[in-house]
This record gives structure tokens, sequence and C-alpha cells, in this order.
């Protein structure tokens, strides 16, 4: 592998290991903060592919807008569903076994997949990056690397900093960590916790939405893509320790350069390097990497 | 178990056998189906319900076994049921040992997530490598025989055979559980539900107890596996997807957890549900979409009915008993 | 796994000591537990620092302090639940430190939980059952029923009268009334014929009449046991204790017999005095 293949691939692996932060940290999250197993998290990550689709005709038509207008406008639909959904449905999961939250959030992708399956249909679809996105800058001699993934990079950095801001500098913050190391105690202080919860909830909702939009150029608009990524996240989850962005952000990366290189070096093994890497990892830590916080 | 519980499975197990008396071939090869899944039902049941481990993984284990059928079974002979039998199950478990020493190590919602990681696992090896053959997936040439000598007991390809041999396995298995429950093993593994904390402080090393479970649970699965294989001759990777695990753990809740009736119980009521939900008669052109109705009804019963079917039968006994004996 | 404990049924005589004075001299064979200089780190917080502690055959050992001294995180230690960072565990002169919570009950150490931890949807007697099979696991008879088992069934009945339980032993354990489970997680203890006792507020939560009960059952026990109490209710430690140690902060501050503890004037300016 000469450097330019190298650098690529590492490029590459950044790329996609920041992008399964921004799902996870929402899946990681809703289960420190809530106690909830969601999932149906991998839903929101095609729903926002899907949004990127279908909005941006619309975006185009009726408000003249590009690509910023439909991210916006669907960042805006992404909040209000996740509260809708929070008040609707998830409030009814706090505090009930594991295996019903299991099992009702897994009916949920159901009817999700099949409300999308009768509403846009089945087909897969690609989505053109915005045109002044759409160039590729050279590396070394031969190789060009698209700008449009330094882009979802970009975003995917932007979006972890402005969470650790939030989470370490804003009192909203304070009150979400808390409510991840110790439920109880923050309700118990007086924290108007179902707030807390939808924002959170929210919150976590439109983190997919994004990635799901962002990603959406690049991954192409396909039907089973959130079941997808809902596993890997999971496996993010489990590597990272539940509860802890920072584990979720280590364990992304690693996956992302393990499944990348995976790829390129072992084609055959690739999709089952992840989960190699999650039992060893299980050996040597099986509470994750790092505490919640 | 009291006699108020033996008899509706004993008129059940009757019914069954009766049944193709009556049903024509689709009707045949339905409850064949749904068998299977009731075997499959159990087995996350001794997982599931009496040791109280939420696995997502159940079916790496079924087609895993799915898989060794095909790819052991010779491509000019039919292959003898005494050994495939045994050798498909044998596969099963051992991939139960290895996800279950690595899963047991964590606990709570890390488990469930881990075991559904780990049945995505043997998903990407049957779906890419060598072992499985890829998307299309592989046929079974010659369904297994049992045979001694020359002369041919039961042939497997033969449909009648086969459902009475899978009523005679689904029987088998239920008989078994129902021993392995009352069993010092099965009380230790229901302690552990309860309370492992307990169970360790009165002197049960606990993971060895739970890696037990899952190696038996994934023998049963394997079980599963092997008769469905038989069935369709035919095996691909979506015998291992995640759909299919959690179609189990529906088919226990909704049956009611806790009990081996429920399991069975659950698998004939989720197979009538999708029957329902794809009809087309119904649903006409919708019916294609019938994901949407089972997903709510997932949803509802869950939501409504924790303890499943076997639990609205409870609470109308109870209902009935006070009500005679506040006339007496 | 292993044949029946022949210390179902403790018969040994009591112990060296007659009475509450410390004896200088006494013969080591009657020490079952001892603790040595036992640490335990969390992090930077040091929760137990250098314990020393024996338990005696026929004595009650208790173990006092504020909340936070250290008392249930030194239980944990002794039972298993919680590794040591120093010091060791010796039963019977054998070092136990590395050993696992089940391999110390199955030796012998039986404890109770300060919340209990019964089995609810279980009867009474299968409760104490359950927890005699652990000195008597066939988990490869499959076949058998566990109901019948001709050794942990004889030995829950005994726990169960012991315990004073034996009229509700068919009663779902979740039906009991709160000082009954405490009897029951008792029972559960000893249904496993165990030699050392640690019990982590056995009293807690319990009235007048229940805690009359209680004490006389433990006092009925100390004969074959050697047995420690974490406890808060002064009036019973100083009743039923041979032994009392104060600790604060995670050390011990003192390690005497009740009446000297009640004088040492540390102790009363530190602890006693009234309040917790």
């Amino acid at each position: 592998m000469d450097l330019a293949t190298f650098l690529i691939q590492c490029l590459n692996s950044l790329q996609y290991g920041l992008l399964l932060f921004l799902v996870a940290s929402g899946l990681t999250l809703i289960f420190g903060i809530m106690g909830v197993i969601n999932l149906a998290h991998g839903s929101f990550y095609m729903i926002g592919a899907y949004m990127a689709y279908a909005l941006a005709p619309f975006v185009a038509s009726t408000l003249g807008g590009g690509f910023f207008a439909t991210l916006t406008l669907g960042l805006v639909l992404a909040v209000l569903l996740g509260y809708v959904l929070e008040w609707a449905f998830f409030s009814f999961l706090y505090g009930r076994e594991h295996l019903q939250q299991v099992l009702m959030t897994y009916g949920l992708i159901l009817v999700f997949e099949e409300l999308r399956s009768i509403l846009v249909g089945d087909d897969v679809h690609g989505v053109p990056p915005p045109a002044w996105l759409a160039g590729a800058i050279p590396l070394g001699e031969l190789m060009t690397y698209p700008v449009y993934r330094l882009f979802i990079s970009a975003v995917c950095l932007s979006v972890a900093l402005l969470m650790w801001f939030v989470l370490t500098r804003t009192r909203l913050g304070m009150k979400i960590r808390a409510g991840a190391t110790n439920r109880e105690m923050v309700q118990s202080l007086g924290v108007d916790i179902k707030l807390l919860y939808r924002i959170v909830f929210a919150a976590g909702v439109a983190l997919a939405v994004l990635a799901g939009m962002v990603a959406a150029p690049v991954s192409s608009v396909y039907p089973g893509m959130g079941n997808q990524v809902l596993i890997i996240c999971f496996v993010v989850v489990v590597i990272g320790g539940i509860g802890s962005i920072r584990g979720a952000l280590l364990a992304a990366l690693l996956i992302g350069f393990t499944e990348t290189f995976g790829t390129v070096l072992f084609p055959h093994a690739a999709g089952v390097l992840v989960y190699v890497l999650m039992a060893l990892i299980l050996l040597w830590k099986p509470d994750g990497l790092f505490r919640a916080g | 178990m009291a006699a108020s519980r033996i008899v509706p499975v004993l008129l059940a197990t009757l019914a069954l056998a009766l049944w193709p008396l009556a049903a024509g071939s689709y009707g045949i090869d339905f409850v064949t189906k749904t068998m299977i899944y009731a075997v499959l039902a159990l087995s996350l049941e001794l997982l599931v319900g009496t040791t109280g481990l939420v696995c997502f993984g159940q079916a790496a284990l079924f087609g895993l076994a799915g898989y060794a059928v095909v790819q052991l079974s010779p491509a000019d002979a039919p292959a003898s049921l005494f050994w495939l039998l045994p050798a498909s199950m044998a596969v099963a478990a051992a991939y139960a040992l290895f996800m279950g020493a690595l899963s047991l190590r964590t606990r709570g919602v890390y488990f469930i997530m881990v075991t559904l990681a780990f049945a995505q696992m043997a998903y990407y090896v049957v779906h890419d490598t060598p072992l499985g053959g890829g998307t299309d997936g592989i046929y079974l040439a010659l369904k297994p025989v049992a045979e001694i000598g020359s002369t041919v007991l039961l042939d497997l390809g033969e449909p009648l055979a086969l459902y009475y041999f899978v009523l005679g396995a689904l029987a088998l298995v239920f008989v078994f559980l129902a021993l392995l429950l009352r069993s010092p093993f099965g009380r230790a593994l229901a302690g552990i539900r309860i309370n492992e904390q307990r169970m360790r402080a009165t002197g049960f090393s606990t993971y060895p107890y739970k890696l037990a479970a899952f190696v038996i649970s994934g023998a049963i699965a394997g079980l599963g596996g092997f008769l469905f294989a038989v069935k369709d001759g035919y095996v691909n990777p979506e015998l291992l997807s995640w759909h299919i695990s959690g179609s189990v753990l529906v088919m226990i809740i909704l049956g009611g957890i806790g009990h081996l009736r429920g399991a069975v119980l659950g698998a004939f009521a989720f197979a009538l549900l999708q029957e329902f939900f794809k009809s087309e008669a119904l649903f006409g052109d919708f019916a294609k979409h019938w994901l949407l109705g089972l997903g709510l009804t997932i949803i509802v019963s869950v939501a409504l009915l924790p303890r499943g079917l076997i639990g609205i039968g409870a609470l109308l006994t109870n209902r009935l008993r006070r009500r005679v004996e506040g006339t007496l | 796994m292993s044949a029946p404990r022949a210390g179902l049924h403790p018969t040994r005589p009591p112990g060296g000591e007659a009475g509450p004075v410390a004896e200088p001299h006494v013969p080591e064979t009657d020490v079952l537990l001892r603790a040595s200089k036992v640490t335990r780190r969390f992090g930077g917080v040091i929760a137990v620092n250098g314990v020393s502690l024996e338990l005696r055959r026929g004595t009650v050992h208790a173990v006092i302090g504020t909340n936070g001294a250290g008392k249930s995180t030194l239980i944990n230690i002794l039972s298993g639940e919680l590794d040591a960072s120093g010091g060791s565990v010796e039963l019977r002169g054998t070092d136990i430190t590395r050993w696992s919570q089940p391999q110390r009950a199955r030796a012998g150490i039986g404890r109770s939980y300060q919340r209990t931890t019964i089995f609810p949807v279980f009867t009474v007697l299968e409760n104490c059952r359950l927890a005699a099979q652990a000195g008597y696991q066939r988990p490869w008879a499959w076949w058998t029923d566990a109901a019948a088992c001709h050794v942990c069934v004889p030995a829950a009945r005994d726990a169960v009268a012991r315990a004073g339980l034996a009229e509700l032993q068919d009663r779902p354990a979740g039906t009991l009334s709160h000082g009954q489970r405490r009897q029951l997680e008792i029972a559960m203890c000893l249904a496993t014929g165990p030699e050392v006792l640690l019990l982590d507020e056995p009293l807690a939560g319990m009235g007048a009449e229940e805690t009359e009960r209680m004490l006389a059952l433990l006092n009925e026990l100390k004969a074959g046991h050697a047995i420690a109490l974490v406890e808060h209710d002064m009036d019973a430690v100083f009743r039923i204790a041979d032994r009392i140690t104060v600790m604060v902060n995670g050390a011990v501050l003192a390690s005497d017999t009740p009446q000297a503890v009640q004088a040492n004037a540390e102790v009363q300016a530190a602890y006693l005095g009234g309040s917790e």
C-alpha cells in the first residue's frame, strides 16, 4: 500500500468513524440517561437519509434553498419527531424491563420500515452532493480525495465539539451528565426530569437524522441502512461503555479504522472483523472501555 | 405439573397428531413449519424465561445448524439421520459455547447487544466466506434418512414422515425441558434469574450454570435448524438474521414468558398473526406491507399483555374461580 | 458436586469463652475466620484501612461504626464479593484471600444482606431448599425432582424450624412481613450448614418483638458458629456481642469486650453518645 492509498484509507476511516460516533452518541445518551434501549435508533438514521433524498426537490422548488436549507429543515423535523415520539411512545418505556423495551422498539422498527415503504417506496436512491462540495482535492501525484467526505468529517467534528461544549460548559449539560451517572439523584434535586428527557431524546434523534442526511450522498439511500448502522452502533456502545460519550468516540474511531482497513486488507473477513475486535475487548474489559460520563 | 396443566398439553398433542387427517398439503406444511418454530421458541424460553438471559442472537444457532446440514450432507446419497442430526446440533452447541463464554462476561443491556452482535458475526461468516454460499444460499440435494442396513425406516423427504418426526421432536424437547426445569439444575437456573447475588452468596458458581444453559439452548435451537433445513431443502443467510431472533423473542413473550406451553402457544400465535397480516383476501394490495400490522401488534401486545396469552388464561381462570368460590 | 457437609447439624460444644470476659490465651483452633490487615481502595479513597479481625466459634463479634466507616465493605471482603487491595483472609488456617464468593460459601461462610435477598416467588421452604442445594449440587441429574432431594429438603426443614418459620414454610416468601423475611434470610444462611455467619444488619427495620425473636435466635446459633454482626442497634449489640470492633473511616478504632469499648474514651468521643 503506497502512501497516498494509506492516507485515503485513513481519511475514510476517520469519516466513517466520526459518522458512527454521531449516531452512537445519541444511542448511548438515550440509554445512559433514560435507561431505554432503543432498537429503532437506526431507523432515525434511515429517516435522515430518506429525508435528504425526498426533501431536496421540495426545498428547492418552494423555498428556493439548497443543501443547507434541506439540512436545516430536516433537523427541525427531526427535533419535532423526537419530541412527539418521546411524548407519545418512549415515555411509556421508562422503567420497563429491558426485554419489553427491546421488543417494543423492535416493533417500532417494523412500523418505520413499512411507513417508509408506503410513503417513499423501496428503491435505492442516490443523492447528489451540493455542487460546491462535489469536487476533489489532489493527494500526492495520482490520487484525489472527494471534498464531500472531508465535509462529512468536518460536520461530525463540529457537532462533537458542540456536544462537548454543551455537556461540559452549560447548565443543561451538567444536568445531562448528572442524569447519566445517577438518575434518581437528579430527580430528587428537583430538575424537571420530563423536560430533560424530552430534550435528550430529541437531541439523540436529531444526531442520528443529521448523520443520515449528511451521509446520504456517500452511502446512497436504501432500505436496510438503518438496521445495518444500528448493530454497528451497538458494538460501539459495548466497546465504549454505556453512557460514555468519550468511549463512543474512541470506539467509533476504532471501528472505523478496523472496518475500513479490514475491507482493503482482508476482503472476505471484512464483515467479521469488527465483531472479532468486540470479542477481544470483551475478554479484556467486559464493561467497556469507559464508565458513563 | 398439575393435572389442570397436563390435560391441555395432552389434548394439544393429540390435536397435532390428528391434524394431517383434516388438513391438505398446505396445512401440513404450515404446521410443520410452526412446530419447528416452537422448538426454537422453547430453546429461547430456557434462556430468557428460566435463566433470565435475554439473548438476541438465537437465529445464529438456528441458522448455523441449518448450514451444517447442507454442508455436511454428501452430494450423491442421502445422509444418515443418525449422525447428521447430532452433528448439526453439535455445530450449534459449539457456537453457543463460544458466544456464551464471551457474552456472559457482560450483564444487562450489554448482554442483549453482545448476543445480537455475535449473531451478526455468524451472519457475515455465512454471507461472505466460503463456509456459506453467499446471498443466494445453498441447496440440500438429498434429504437425510434413517436407515438400518438397507431398510429405510424414515425418509424425511416425505412431508408426512417429516411432520410426525417434527411432532415427535417437539414433544421430546418439551418433556426434556419440563424435567430439566424441575431438576436441581433447573431450579438453580431459576434462582439465578431471580437473584444471582443470593445464589453466589449461597455457594453456587453461577457462570458455569449460565454457560451450560446457553449451550443446551443452542443445541435445541440447532435441532430446530436441522429440521428447518431438512424441510425446505434450502438455507440462506436470512436464517441468521436478527429478524428471526426478534421474532422468536416475540413468540415467547406473546405466549407468556416463564411457561413452556407459552413458548409453543406463542409460536402458533405468531405464525397465525403472520398469515393474517399477509392475507390478500383481507387486506388486498396492502398485504405486502404486513410488517406494519405485525409491528403494531408487537407493540400493543407487549405493552398491554406483558404476561402473554397464558397470562390472559390465568386471569380468566382466577376470575372464574373467585366467582365460583363466591357463590358456594 | 460434594457430599453433604458434616456441619449441617453442628453439635460441637461452645468455645473456650464462658461469657463476655476475654481470655488472654485462646486456643488457635477456635479461630475460624481471621482477617489480617485487610485494605480496600476505590481509586483514591481508602474504604477499609488495615483492619484485622478474628472470628471465634461460639462468639458473636459485632462491628459497629458510623455510616461510611467501611463496615459493609469489610463484610463484602470477608464474604468474597469484593477483592481486598491488601491484607489476607484465612478460614481455619487456609488462605482464602483469592477465593471467589461461591467458593467461600461452599467452604462454610454464610452471609446475610442488609437489603433482603430472598426469592419472593418461591415458598419459604423452597428458599431454604435451594440454599441447601448449594452444598449438594448435582446439576447432571436432569431427570430427578429437586423437590424430592433427600439431602436438601431435611436440611431446609431444619433451617426453617430453627428460624421459627415452620408454620409459614409453604407460603410464598413474598407474602411474609419484613421481620419474617429477615428471619428467612438467616434461615437461608443456615440451610447451607455454615460455620461462619456474616450478618449485615439483621435487625434493620424490625420492631421490638421481632428484634427479641431475632436476638434469641442469634443466641441459640452462637453455640456452633462464629458470628460477625454489623449493626446499628446499640442495645442489641451490647446485649449479644462477646467482642466489639469499632470502625472509623475504614480503620479500627478499638476492638475489645463490650465493657472495655463502652469505657473507651476515644470511642465515646467518636461514636457512642446516643446518636449514630
